[in-house]
């Protein structure tokens, strides 16, 4: 599913974040992305969506040359990527609509969809995900938690097939997060979605990515990935693999810093 | 505000204008009521038409620097290279008072509608301006990148953010500058012209020194400036729905 090949990509200010760095994700599979502020994990995470380029090497997902953003990869972001001069209703419609504004030209929208109906086939998403009761609420009238979920359905309308998240639940409390992170455990086994998601939370990683790349001190050369097959579930949680996994993670963790 | 607040608002000035009146007892103050009298005489006439010429003259001006200065706006928020070769130039242009100009844009442009329209659009392009840059500058990247992961281009970003999100700033710009449009519409139509409640103003209170007259036009003018100014007040509740929400 996604391919990078001796990619390389620094900061305007020359610090080198990724040196000739690979990396395979094969279909399906459910990665965490760990590691401290500023070691380049959400600029990974945007390489990956296309929205910046490598200086040097390749990236291909679902099998082409990645050069802009992919109409089938989902973006979610810790919060403000919704507009907040538009509903709930409204920001889950959003992709869908913009979709509609292109056309099928296969550049900015798949070249074999037709939209219609956009309301049909937003409001199962908003049930889903119970956003029925606030679909006509505006983003500062409502929860964190419930944005969250707005980004989630506004992703999965568009039907992906691939998922990237960059500390899409930092900024929730405990309780919302935890439902959340069960939402997108279940989500991934219903949609078989490929999924990346990009944390600092140690807990996090071993809950939601059956398999964890380790980031470093930047630059990152070397994929260091730790292996968490038990991941899947949200009664994980409460097994002894789970804290023995999370042992394993803070020490690569302080290891690669 | 309630609209029961601003008709008791109206009642008080009245008063006090009442009062005044009383106290003063000359001829270049004459009561509100005797205003009110030649006000609604001469509205379906001579008023009327003075009034419908000013408020001709404001809505073109608005519409214009809209028109205008909304898409550069626009552009110089999202293209930090021009912004920093412009803004130098709008830093030093913004805070000119462009009623100085008067006399030039006369000079220049001549008689008629045009070169008043010109001066009160010099004063609302630079608001508005000013204003939609600094909000599509001030967007957040991560709403752009996240509209951006969903397939959009420029031209999506363009009418799915950008224009959405510069609607409240080109609204706040309008309001903040309705009244100095109006004042700067007062002092544009002292010159070379015979229509305008400018006109009208200078004429009955300088040269025929008809005081009722005068104050009807004053209460025009403004009335013109009020309504201008409800009616962006209620375009931004209709349009920007969201900055009302609680």
């Amino acid at each position: 599913m996604i391919i990078l090949d001796q990619v390389s990509f620094a900061y305007p200010d020359g610090t080198q974040v990724l040196d000739r760095f690979d990396w395979h994700v094969a279909r399906g599979e459910a990665w965490a992305v760990l590691g401290p502020s500023g070691c380049g994990k959400t600029t990974l995470l945007y390489l990956l969506a296309g929205l910046r380029a490598p200086a040097a090497g390749e990236i291909r997902v679902g099998g082409e040359r990645l050069e802009r953003p992919r109409p089938t990869t989902g973006l979610i972001l810790q919060d403000f990527g919704l507009l907040p001069w538009a509903t709930v209703r409204e920001n889950a419609a959003l992709g869908l609509r913009v979709r509609g504004f292109y056309g099928p030209d296969g550049k900015h929208a798949p070249p074999d969809e037709v939209v219609e109906r956009i309301h049909e086939r937003v409001d199962p998403w908003l049930q889903h995900l119970g956003l029925l009761e606030v679909a006509d609420h505006y983003p500062a009238q409502i929860s964190g938690g419930q944005r969250q979920r707005t980004a989630i359905a506004r992703t999965l309308a568009l039907n992906p097939d691939l998922l990237l998240m960059d500390e899409p639940f930092a900024s929730l409390d405990a309780p919302t997060r935890e439902t959340l992170q069960n939402l997108t455990l279940q989500l991934h086994s219903e949609r078989e979605l490929t999924t990346v998601i990009v944390t600092h939370a140690i807990e996090e990683a071993a809950l939601l990515g059956r398999k964890v790349l380790i980031m470093g001190r930047p630059p990152t050369r070397r994929a260091m990935i730790i292996d968490n097959p038990a991941a899947g579930q949200g009664s994980y949680r409460e097994t002894p693999e789970y804290l023995a996994i999370i042992r394993r993670l803070r020490q690569a963790l302080e290891a690669s810093t | 505000m309630k609209r029961g607040h601003v008709l008791l608002a109206a009642l008080a000035i009245g008063l006090v204008w009442q009062l005044l009146a009383m106290l003063v007892r000359q001829p270049i103050l004459p009561p509100p009521l005797a205003v009110l009298r030649v006000f609604f005489q001469d509205l379906p006439g001579q008023l009327g038409e003075h009034f419908v010429a000013s408020l001709w003259r404001v809505v073109a001006s608005m519409l214009l620097s809209i028109a205008l200065a909304v898409p550069a706006g626009l552009v110089l928020g999202q293209s930090r290279r021009l912004d920093r070769f412009f803004s130098p130039v709008i830093y030093l242009l913004f805070p000119i008072p462009k009623v100085v100009f008067v006399p030039v844009v006369l000079l220049f442009l001549g008689i008629g509608d045009f070169p008043k329209i010109v001066i009160i659009f010099l004063i609302l392009f630079f608001q508005v301006l000013v204003l939609v840059r600094d909000q599509a500058a001030n967007l957040r990247p991560e709403l752009i990148h996240s509209v951006r992961s969903l397939g959009a281009g420029r031209r999506a970003l363009f009418r799915f953010v950008y224009l959405p999100a510069s609607l409240p700033a080109i609204l706040t710009a309008l309001r903040q500058s309705i009244g100095t449009a109006v004042a700067v519409l007062y002092v544009a139509e002292l010159f070379a012209t015979r229509r305008g409640l400018g006109y009208y103003i200078y004429l009955h209170g300088s040269t025929l020194f008809d005081y009722p007259r005068m104050y009807a036009g004053v209460l025009a003018m403004s009335l013109l400036g009020l309504g201008l100014y409800f009616l962006v007040d209620w375009l931004h509740h209709r349009l920007c729905p969201w900055q009302f929400a609680t």
